[in-house]
């Protein structure tokens, strides 16, 4: 008892910080980075070789930003709600400068134009996007619950239509969806009323019919998934091939061969590579432990009393499932391929840091007492 | 945005319940998709489960694998083509760390390898990925693993056979390295070979295939000829039993052979076949009305026409009866024959006999016809003894096979026919019938007879035609052939045999004309297929063969003279 107290007690940052974030959530989160770093041992090698780099350049890359981000995680969590709001309005801010610049001043890299150069490093802003946003967004809703005369709602759709309007410009579909959902599924727990969302279906759908006469590449996507004879499949076989060939217990680390015929072997397909070479039991628990991750936070949320806190984790927890499910459901071929990375497991250096940034902020505002702090 | 509706008086605790109400709510929606696509993870192995597990036995080199080619059998499933299952030895550059001792020791266990192109190969700094030798014996697999050189792997692999080697070499074609069809049936009919499972049955009979080369093979020998041609033919089903170009070559490695032994003479070559287009011209005779076999036609006097002139080889300078213009080949007689009927006529039967055209067969290696162009007066009458227009053989003797059969033209084939094929009338059968009485002629006692054979009946017609080259037609070269029918009474089998350039000898007095060099080809054929095909000889006195040729007269009912 006298140790607990005296642990109690402790009363400086870090003390206080391991007595209060949830130890699960994080044990989770660092496994899944640990997994995923190991799936690119397995995946990158070979796509460096395609591109003419040292078969270990993304394993390096990410080497060096597993610390950052561990970093970042680790220090976002150790933040009060209040400061996660001042740093996400900074963020949401830079992040709208960014993609403006990225409009302009970006290279195009495969028809579109996504990573903007800062100091030296390539940034994709939309992905911080998403964390900034959610946080932000969720304060909005919840002033507006508290004082209805405050216009937190149009203030929070004119952020969204901002940052959606100028991610779809690069053009970037994926993203404009994973962005809509985490927004729209806030505003949907917010109380936006079940009439809206009679409306909201069919214009999700009216949109998707729109990107699919308007926009050429989302109709040969679709037509590709919706009839494969019609087109080039080849991503999409090779893919289930590989799962194929991987059967139950996979034919063994590094002694898969998609990684060498799929050029996105370690982003968008990283896990038909882990399919293959770990086999289907394997990636079930793969798909266990992300399941997993947004459960523990759904339980935080669900127990929670403050309205923002509520609804800026679930965002976060919605941008991360979203992106899981569209990246795995494109691998086993449920949905049309759409290049989406895996949260945490698929390389990119953008991706991940703002992952970082976006569970930390979870694990900030799911500390005991967080609510306490704000009120 | 709309204009925001008025807020509903929740109280804050209201707002919270409703908001976990939701979230619960899509929780529950999230693990339902994931369900589903947990659902699909699992399901996709046992989709792929035939395909992937297979191929993973195969890797353990047990049974039960799916060869990339289907086999080719001869019609009586005499193995002709199969795969064999090999080792190719390939090296990653990057991971050869020693290349000295590589090559040192690659060099003597492999002594085919050259070690400056090995070490050139495996110190090519931009490559991932070379090649060091394609299908490895078990023994050199077994040798080469036992060197336990890093940076090498052998990759399995199948390797297209021939067990009979030459035998049908030109009907079967063969494959480049990546088993990919490269010439005759593998590339004709490289989609389905790869795709189907069960064997290819050709028309083919290895027997026959073997009688004909051997019979062919001996009489290039013997008249020094350039090469040769043959063909056994169904007349009822088309179906093509045996086709011999020579000279020849070993499909298992068609890198050694010349051009000239891959070229197909039986199919792909061109011809002016000569008389043996006679067989047509007096058909087409018949068939119109303008003569019957006792038809005088004046053969007196040579035709010119322009600064051409029509002549005999061996000229009788007489009136002829039409059976004896067929018997003795003589060019005048044929000539005046066609006049009769004229160009337009001609062509027609011609175009009807499927002479004037390219008629495919399932190889590539189809030869199309070169036609006199514009078909003049001249034409008319070089056509009718088979100059001044080349066909290929399989189609001159598909010709042949209607005029003398049953009046009917029948696609040749040279995959197994099932069910009959479609089959159209170009001449009546009782012109056919008129036909097989010449040809019986002209082997009884005509320019073919050499080519009979104690109690069969053949039928038949030389050809012997001058070989055109540089503008004009040497006497000397000749394209010299026969071809006959059997049995004559009943036709079933049209054999039809080319030399190229045969030289005369002296027991053939010098001569090397069809009757003397291909004739012979055609009697031996025949006279070693028949007992393998179950067809007994016959006496002339035979009711069946009175029907046809009528009652023999006193010499002949000692039977046929030997060759």
């Amino acid at each position: 008892m006298t140790a607990f107290a005296i642990l109690r007690s402790d009363t400086t940052v870090i003390g206080r910080w391991l007595w209060t974030v949830d130890k699960t959530l994080l044990a989770l989160l660092l496994l899944l980075m640990g997994v995923g770093f190991l799936l690119l041992f397995a995946a990158s090698p070979a796509v460096a070789e395609g591109h003419g780099l040292s078969p270990y350049y993304f394993v390096m890359k990410q080497g060096i930003l597993l610390p950052i981000a561990l970093l970042i995680l680790v220090g976002t969590s150790l933040l009060t709600p209040k400061g996660v709001r001042r740093i996400a309005c900074l963020g949401l801010l830079f992040t709208y400068a960014a993609l403006v610049a990225t409009l302009f001043l970006a290279p195009e890299i495969k028809g579109a134009t996504r990573w903007v150069s800062i100091a030296g490093f390539t940034l994709q802003a939309s992905e911080f996007a998403k964390p900034t946003l959610a946080v932000v967004s969720a304060w909005m809703f919840a002033e507006w619950a508290k004082n209805p005369v405050f216009p937190g709602r149009l203030v929070a759709l004119l952020l969204y239509a901002l940052a959606a309007g100028l991610i779809i410009l690069q053009p970037d579909l994926g993203m404009t969806i994973v962005l809509s959902a985490v927004w729209w599924g806030q505003f949907f727990l917010a109380g936006m009323p079940l009439l809206w969302l009679i409306i909201f279906i069919p214009g999700v759908m009216g949109a998707g019919v729109l990107a699919y006469t308007l926009l050429p590449h989302v109709k040969s996507r679709m037509d590709r998934f919706l009839n494969p004879d019609t087109g080039d499949t080849y991503q999409i076989d090779q893919s289930l091939r590989a799962i194929g060939e991987g059967g139950w217990f996979g034919v063994g680390p590094g002694e898969g061969h998609i990684k060498n015929a799929l050029p996105d072997a370690h982003a968008d397909f990283i896990f038909a590579v882990a399919v293959e070479e770990f086999g289907v039991i394997a990636c079930s628990l793969l798909l266990l432990l992300i399941v997993g991750i947004f459960w523990r936070g759904c339980r935080h949320v669900l127990k929670q009393d403050n309205l923002f806190i509520m609804l800026a984790v679930s965002g976060i927890l919605i941008q991360f499932i979203t992106q899981s499910f569209i990246n795995i459901a494109s691998t086993v071929h449920l949905i049309p391929t759409k290049g989406m990375t895996l949260p945490f497991v698929s390389y990119g250096g953008s991706s991940l840091l703002a992952l970082a940034f976006g569970m930390g902020v979870v694990l900030a505002l799911t500390r005991k007492g967080a609510a306490e702090r704000l009120s | 945005m709309p204009q925001p509706p008025p807020r509903p008086p929740y109280a804050a605790q209201d707002v919270l319940k409703r908001a976990r109400q939701r979230l619960a709510f899509v929780r529950f929606g999230v693990a339902m998709l994931f369900t589903v696509v947990l659902v699909q993870l699992w399901r996709l192995p046992f989709e792929h489960e035939g395909k992937a597990s297979s191929k993973r036995v195969a890797q353990r080199g047990e049974v039960n694998f799916a060869p990339a080619r289907a086999n080719i059998l001869d019609r009586n499933g005499q193995l002709l083509a199969t795969n064999l299952v090999t080792y190719s030895l390939h090296a990653d550059p990057a991971q050869v760390l020693d290349v000295d001792e590589a090559v040192r020791k690659l060099t003597r266990t492999l002594p085919g390898l050259n070690a400056k192109t090995l070490r050139d190969r495996l110190e090519d700094p931009s490559r991932r990925f070379v090649w060091i030798q394609r299908n490895l014996t078990p023994q050199q697999f077994d040798a080469v693993n036992r060197l336990g050189l890093p940076g090498f792997d052998c990759k399995r692999e199948e390797r297209r056979v021939y067990p009979l080697g030459r035998t049908a070499a030109h009907i079967l074609g063969y494959t480049d390295v990546d088993t990919r069809g490269v010439a005759g049936i593998e590339k004709g009919l490289d989609a389905a070979v790869r795709k189907q499972r069960e064997p290819l049955y050709l028309s083919v009979d290895v027997r026959l295939q073997h009688i004909l080369a051997d019979e062919l093979q001996q009489r290039v020998e013997r008249f020094n000829a350039l090469g040769g041609a043959g063909l056994v033919f169904d007349i009822q089903s088309g179906e093509i039993l045996a086709m011999v170009s020579l000279p020849d070559f070993d499909p298992n490695r068609p890198d050694l052979a010349s051009n000239d032994a891959k070229f197909n003479r039986a199919s792909l070559g061109v011809y002016e076949m000569g008389s043996t287009f006679k067989v047509m011209n007096s058909a087409i005779a018949f068939d119109t009305g303008v003569a019957n076999p006792d038809t005088l036609v004046d053969a007196i006097n040579p035709i010119k026409v322009g600064r051409f002139t029509i002549d005999d080889y061996k000229g009788k300078n007489r009136m002829m009866s039409v059976t004896e213009v067929f018997q003795h080949s003589s060019n005048l007689g044929s000539a005046r024959m066609a006049m009769a009927f004229g160009g337009e006529v001609q062509q027609q039967y011609l175009r009807a006999f499927g002479l004037l055209s390219r008629q495919p067969l399932e190889i590539p290696e189809v030869g199309e016809p070169m036609l006199p162009h514009p078909w003049r007066e001249v034409s008319t009458m070089t056509v009718s003894f088979g100059h001044g227009i080349s066909v290929n053989a399989v189609q001159l003797t598909a010709a042949v096979g209607a005029a003398a059969g049953n009046g009917r033209l029948i696609p040749p084939t040279l995959l197994r026919r099932e069910r009959p094929a479609e089959s159209v009338a170009v001449v009546k059968p009782e012109v056919a019938l008129q036909m097989r009485k010449l040809l019986y002629a002209t082997v009884e006692e005509g320019s073919g007879t050499h080519a009979a054979v104690s109690g069969y009946f053949i039928g038949g017609k030389t050809g012997s035609a001058e070989k055109l080259s540089d503008g004009g037609y040497k006497e000397k070269k000749l394209l010299s052939s026969f071809i006959g029918v059997f049995p004559v009474y009943a036709p079933r089998y049209a054999v039809l045999a080319i030399l190229d350039e045969p030289k005369g000898i002296k027991e053939t007095y010098g001569y090397a004309t069809g009757g003397w060099t291909a004739a012979p080809v055609v009697g031996g054929v025949i006279e070693r297929m028949a007992p393998l095909l179950g067809i007994e000889p016959k006496e002339r006195t035979d009711p069946e063969v009175i029907a046809v040729l009528g009652v023999p007269k006193i010499k002949e009912q000692v039977g046929v003279a030997g060759r």
